[in-house]
């Protein structure tokens, strides 16, 4: 098995693998709202490459960051839009 | 900010920009491979999870790491002045500025996602999109996956899903039965090609391909995806699943070869014998110069090293293989050429623009690509229409509009790192 790092998702401490990227981690936890859309509705990744920016997150106060080309780190706070 | 120098720019490191890296410093130049991905790899060599790469993959990067070659990963192109032989990036939210006597751009493709009812709901992806994420560590096992769309690459995926443990359900192909057999004979011609169909071909096995189906929409909750309607324009009927894998195959990223000026035609960087583009020092190699796969762009990225360290001799001896893989994907274009009936998934309710949730009702008040814009803002939030931009041409027929820089969405900062007037 890969060997894992903790995150904080939304506040609450989460394992990721540590060799995967964040939005491949946000996906395994279950995660279904990366962002809201311009008329709130849930959007989650689509392209998984870089391209279309559904799964932009704020990472460690950073807005905007997609979280397919950005590898899970140990400690790293992840920010999501909510509800 | 920082800057560099070097000899020779790949922007890209897929196996177009690897291939093309080592041959320029095998010929004793000093090359920067830059890649806005973690690692290098592109899509297709991604860094996988779980199954090894293939042997190609293994045998470039090896050479790759042996060759001398600096590499800057995690770095996003946002412009570019070809004059002063200036790229810009983003990296890790910082500027860095590089110059270069010659710029090979091998930035690859992208999916062509054609929207339908339901295809913003969580659990939809693309098809390539979807084998990116599985490669980049999310798990599918156990999960029902419908995979969906056009193109060889609809296989690939199902083999890749199949291998982490989903459960494929099936592989729905818009092309006819027909097209797809002219295809399978026009193979004969090429044995590489014919190897890897048919290791697709079992990878995909115990999933059923059905031709001339195509998915007329997605439902489902808060919580995502339930279940895909599928139609071959006379019947549909639904099926139940997790996770949906849908691309109507590939479109060349030609932003940032517009931004230096390169002529662009039919959707991609127009290229001489050599890879040149229009714009001198400027080269391109790969799928940014139409979309032929992997062996292809080994030859043009080879073809492309050799002429920008100036050695037009050794950039010949590639010339026939380059024309050989060319033949096969002209193949491919006739093979999975896109049926209007796809149109029809669309209702006046579909979002078309997700960025700005723009629907096709919206769009119908409109003529062109620009007054959509300027009128709906479609095309103008964060993807900046790299996503509903193919959509809208196919949809509406709309021509692709001008590049801005940035081409991709950088912070203030970054760009005020500006040192050079434009």
């Amino acid at each position: 098995m890969s060997e894992t790092v903790r995150i904080i998702l939304n506040g609450a401490e989460r394992e990721a693998p540590a060799d995967a990227t964040l939005a491949a981690a946000l996906l395994g936890l279950g995660l279904t709202r990366f962002r809201n859309s311009v008329h709130g509705e849930p959007r989650a990744p689509l392209c998984g490459m870089g391209v279309c920016l559904e799964c932009r997150v704020t990472v460690d106060g950073r807005m905007h960051v997609r979280s397919c080309l950005e590898p899970c780190r140990q400690g790293m706070r992840v920010e999501t839009d909510l509800p | 900010m920082s800057g560099r120098e070097c000899d020779v720019l790949v922007v890209g490191a897929g196996p177009a920009g690897i291939a093309a890296a080592c041959r320029a410093a095998e010929c004793g130049r000093s090359v920067l491979l830059a890649d806005e991905n973690p690692a290098c790899g592109g899509q297709i060599w991604r860094a996988q999870h779980a199954p090894a790469l293939p042997p190609a993959a293994v045998a470039w990067l090896a050479r790759l790491a042996s060759s001398g070659v600096e590499i800057v990963a995690g770095a996003a192109a946002f412009d570019a002045d070809p004059d002063a032989g200036l790229i810009r990036f983003e990296r890790k939210f910082e500027t860095l500025d590089v110059h270069c006597r010659r710029l090979i751009l091998a930035t690859g493709a992208r999916e062509l996602f054609l929207p339908f009812p339901g295809w913003t709901l969580a659990g939809v992806f693309g098809a390539g999109g979807l084998q990116a994420l599985v490669k980049g560590g999310f798990p599918v096992a156990g999960r029902r996956v419908l995979v969906a769309g056009s193109g060889p690459l609809l296989l690939a995926a199902a083999g890749l899903l199949g291998r982490h443990g989903a459960k494929v359900l099936g592989v729905i192909e818009q092309t006819s039965l027909a097209n797809l057999a002219r295809f399978s004979l026009q193979l004969r011609t090429l044995p590489k090609k014919i190897l890897e169909a048919a290791r697709l071909a079992v990878a995909a096995r115990g999933a059923p391909l059905r031709t001339g189906w195509w998915v007329a929409a997605a439902a489902g909750a808060k919580a995502g995806l339930e279940w895909v309607k599928l139609t071959d324009g006379w019947r549909e009927t639904r099926v139940e699943c997790d996770l949906l894998a849908c691309g109507y195959g590939l479109r060349p990223n030609t932003e940032l070869a517009q931004l230096a000026g390169c002529r662009v035609s039919a959707g991609a960087v127009a290229v001489d014998e050599f890879q040149n583009t229009s714009v001198d020092g400027v080269l391109a190699a790969g799928e940014v110069t139409g979309i032929g796969g992997v062996e292809l762009s080994l030859e043009e990225g080879s073809v492309a090293g050799y002429a920008a360290a100036d050695e037009p001799d050794r950039a010949r001896a590639h010339f026939a293989a380059r024309a050989r893989y060319r033949g096969f994907a002209a193949e491919l274009e006739r093979a999975f050429a896109l049926r209007q009936e796809l149109k029809s998934a669309v209702t006046a309710e579909t979002i078309v623009c997700r960025c700005e949730d723009v629907t096709a009702g919206r769009l119908g008040e409109f003529r062109s690509w620009k007054e959509a814009k300027l009128g709906s803002r479609c095309g103008m939030g964060a993807c900046q229409g790299k996503t509903c931009g193919a959509a809208a041409e196919f949809l509406y027929g709309w021509g692709a509009g001008s590049v801005r820089p940035p081409v991709t969405p950088v912070r203030v900062g970054t760009l005020a790192g500006d040192s050079v007037p434009r």
